[in-house]
């Protein structure tokens, strides 16, 4: 049985549409990855980390610039057609479909490009829509909705034709709580059913990742920094210490990186308040009484000082040397 | 290409057809722009050539071309700005990513869009031959049904080749077609004869299929005219139409092809920041 999703030395460089407007993007840089059949992947990186670049490439919108992907065994590149009956992909943020169909109608249009028989997509579409509480809203004008209703429509248009591997780019991208929760539950429901069934969700959201996903490939400027399960990536950063520092607003930070035991550390200045918070990953706890020192001569007060549990941040924090946002 | 695929493109034509006639009864709006509107500029001409004491088959020129317009309108603004404005929608990538003939898409926006004009075009003839009390020669209904259908698939064959065009063109897509509007009316000879332009003109004209099929339905609708007024004759022009027809339909396909290949190459096909 061939992976669900492999990629070779995957690369994709953008060019400029002129030479003069700036410099070459490479939005992916020899990716190798391989998700098997029934895995709930996630694709975890901040934002330009070449997230929507591989999955573009991955739905045969795109192709790479060097290297191979190839999904349920097929290329993505010469095998296209086999891909996109077997694909189907759902964005954050996304407002496709026409204003003036109702949710169902647009719904059915979407099916009916995958040549579904309108009885049972229309019977589905009902199922659906049930299931995520949009029962009520099926023959409303799509634009009457809701950004998180809309975004259960899209979810529904990517499940509903059942496809064999689902890509979902950021699919709770700016959503609320409820909204997110209804989606993220589908999400593992749907392979926890279906063992032969795959998906690959990319997302900036730590939590996220951490809850759902089997496994995770952290992402950032075009490589892959880590893949493994979300436990054994916090593992990476077990034997460090996590320590969460809040001060007076705090100017030089320079220092803090060259004491002993401190591995890496990030901070973010909230001139709101006057503070700055850091987090650092030590290898070694004595560093603490090192660091407070620092913060102190530096004309700083303490506000708070804690060791926190490992979270993929940290594992982020360790790989790139920089946070997240 | 089994048999599946091809109830699977049936249906992508349906499934695409489905909004564009749902549509038109469901924006009244377009119902002024599409018919009260022609029909003004319609009136306008008829009683100038009233007034003139023109023959009477002119204000039934004039009423076809009227009628004829909304073709024309529709395949600028709803074919070929079309996939241009998908792709700003975000509706483009998903149709690309479909396992379907692109061409089926393009057919669908066809099949849609020419249901729901002739919708609109059939109601701006009616209303306009009641006003002016017209009288049509229907002695050949065959024959009219024919032109009128391979001038459609030829027209429309035209919109789908620019859709792709267009998208290649982007932003300066929305100038061409306004450019596009105006002439027309003039080089298709909407509101006169297309051979009261001279032959090498209307030769040029012909390009555009409404041109032929106007004129070729003009003297089916006014054979006595048909001498007088007549470009080519009708089996003539049905030939060159035919000749369109299957020109449009394999450039359309062409560009089709490239556009995609450049836009999987380049990343055009899919919006930026999506
Ligand atoms: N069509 C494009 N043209 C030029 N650069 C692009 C294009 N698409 C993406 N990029 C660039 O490639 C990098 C990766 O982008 P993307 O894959 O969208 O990241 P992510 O989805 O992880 O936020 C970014 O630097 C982005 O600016
Ligand atoms: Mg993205």
């Amino acid at each position: 049985m061939p992976p669900a999703v492999e990629t070779k030395a995957l690369t994709r460089v953008f060019h400029p549409k002129k030479k003069k407007e700036g410099k070459s993007v490479t939005a992916l840089a020899g990716v190798d990855l391989r998700i098997e059949q029934g895995e709930l992947f996630g694709m975890l990186g901040p934002n330009g980390a070449g997230k929507t670049t591989l999955l573009k490439i991955l739905s045969t919108l795109l192709l790479p610039t060097s290297g191979k992907a190839y999904v349920a065994g097929f290329d993505v590149e010469t095998q296209f057609q086999a891909v996109r009956k077997r694909i189907n992909m759902v964005s954050g943020g996304e407002i496709s479909g026409y204003g003036l169909l109702t949710v169902k109608e647009n719904l059915w249009m979407f099916t009916q490009f995958y040549g579904m028989k309108s009885q049972l997509a229309l019977q589905r579409i009902d199922e659906m829509l049930d299931q995520f509480g949009l029962a009520d809203k099926k023959d409303e004008k799509v634009r009457a909705l809701s950004t998180g209703q809309r975004q259960k429509m899209n979810v529904i248009r990517g499940f509903v034709t059942d496809p064999e591997i689902i890509f979902l780019d950021e699919p709770t991208l700016g959503l609320d709580v409820n909204a997110s929760r209804t989606i993220r539950e589908y999400i593992v429901d749907w392979v926890g059913k279906r063992k032969d069934r795959t998906v690959l969700l990319t997302t900036h959201y730590m939590a996220e990742a951490d809850q759902l996903c089997g496994r995770i490939a952290i992402i950032d400027d075009g490589r892959i920094l880590a893949c493994d399960t979300p436990e054994n990536l916090k593992k990476m950063v077990k034997t460090s210490t996590m320590l969460k520092l809040d001060t007076t607003h705090l100017e030089n930070k320079q220092g803090l990186s060259s004491i002993r035991g401190v591995e890496k550390f990030t901070f973010t200045d909230n001139p709101e308040n006057n503070m700055t918070s850091l987090r650092f990953v030590l290898e070694d706890e004595a560093a603490v009484s090192d660091i407070v020192s620092s913060v102190i001569a530096g004309g700083a007060k303490i506000l708070g000082l804690r060791k926190t549990e490992p979270t993929l941040e940290d594992v982020f924090i360790k790989l790139v040397g920089k946070g997240f946002e | 290409m089994s048999d599946t695929w091809l109830m699977t493109n049936l249906r992508a034509v349906k499934g695409r057809a489905y909004p564009r006639v749902i549509g038109a009864s469901r924006e009244p709006s377009w119902i002024f722009f599409e018919v009260a509107l022609p029909l003004l500029t319609v009136a306008a001409y008829a009683y100038i050539y009233k007034f003139m004491d023109a023959p009477a088959a002119f204000i039934g020129f004039v009423i076809l071309g009227g009628a004829m317009t909304a073709f024309w309108l529709n395949v600028l603004w709803g074919m070929a700005s079309q996939l241009y404005w998908e792709k700003e929608t975000g509706n483009l990538q998903l149709y690309m990513m479909a396992p379907i003939s692109r061409m089926s898409l393009l057919a669908g926006m066809a099949v849609g869009g020419l249901i729901g004009t002739t919708m609109r075009a059939a109601a701006t003839m009616i209303i306009g031959i009641g006003v002016f009390s017209i009288t049509l020669d229907l002695s050949e209904p065959l024959m009219l049904v024919v032109v009128f259908m391979v001038t459609m698939i030829a027209l429309y064959g035209m919109g789908m080749m620019f859709a792709s065009l267009y998208l290649l063109l982007g932003r300066e897509a929305w100038h061409m077609s306004n450019l596009m509007t105006e002439p027309i009316y003039l080089a298709s000879g909407f509101y006169f004869p297309v051979k009261a332009l001279g032959a090498y003109a209307a030769v040029g004209a012909s390009v555009i299929p409404i041109t032929l099929g106007l004129d070729a339905l003009r003297q089916l609708f006014y054979p006595a005219t048909s001498g007088e007024y007549g470009f080519l004759p009708i089996e003539v022009e049905l030939l060159i139409l035919a000749g369109l027809c299957v020109m449009f339909l394999i450039l359309s396909k062409l560009s089709l092809d490239y556009m995609e290949k450049l836009g999987k190459r380049t990343g055009r096909l899919t919006l930026r920041w999506q």
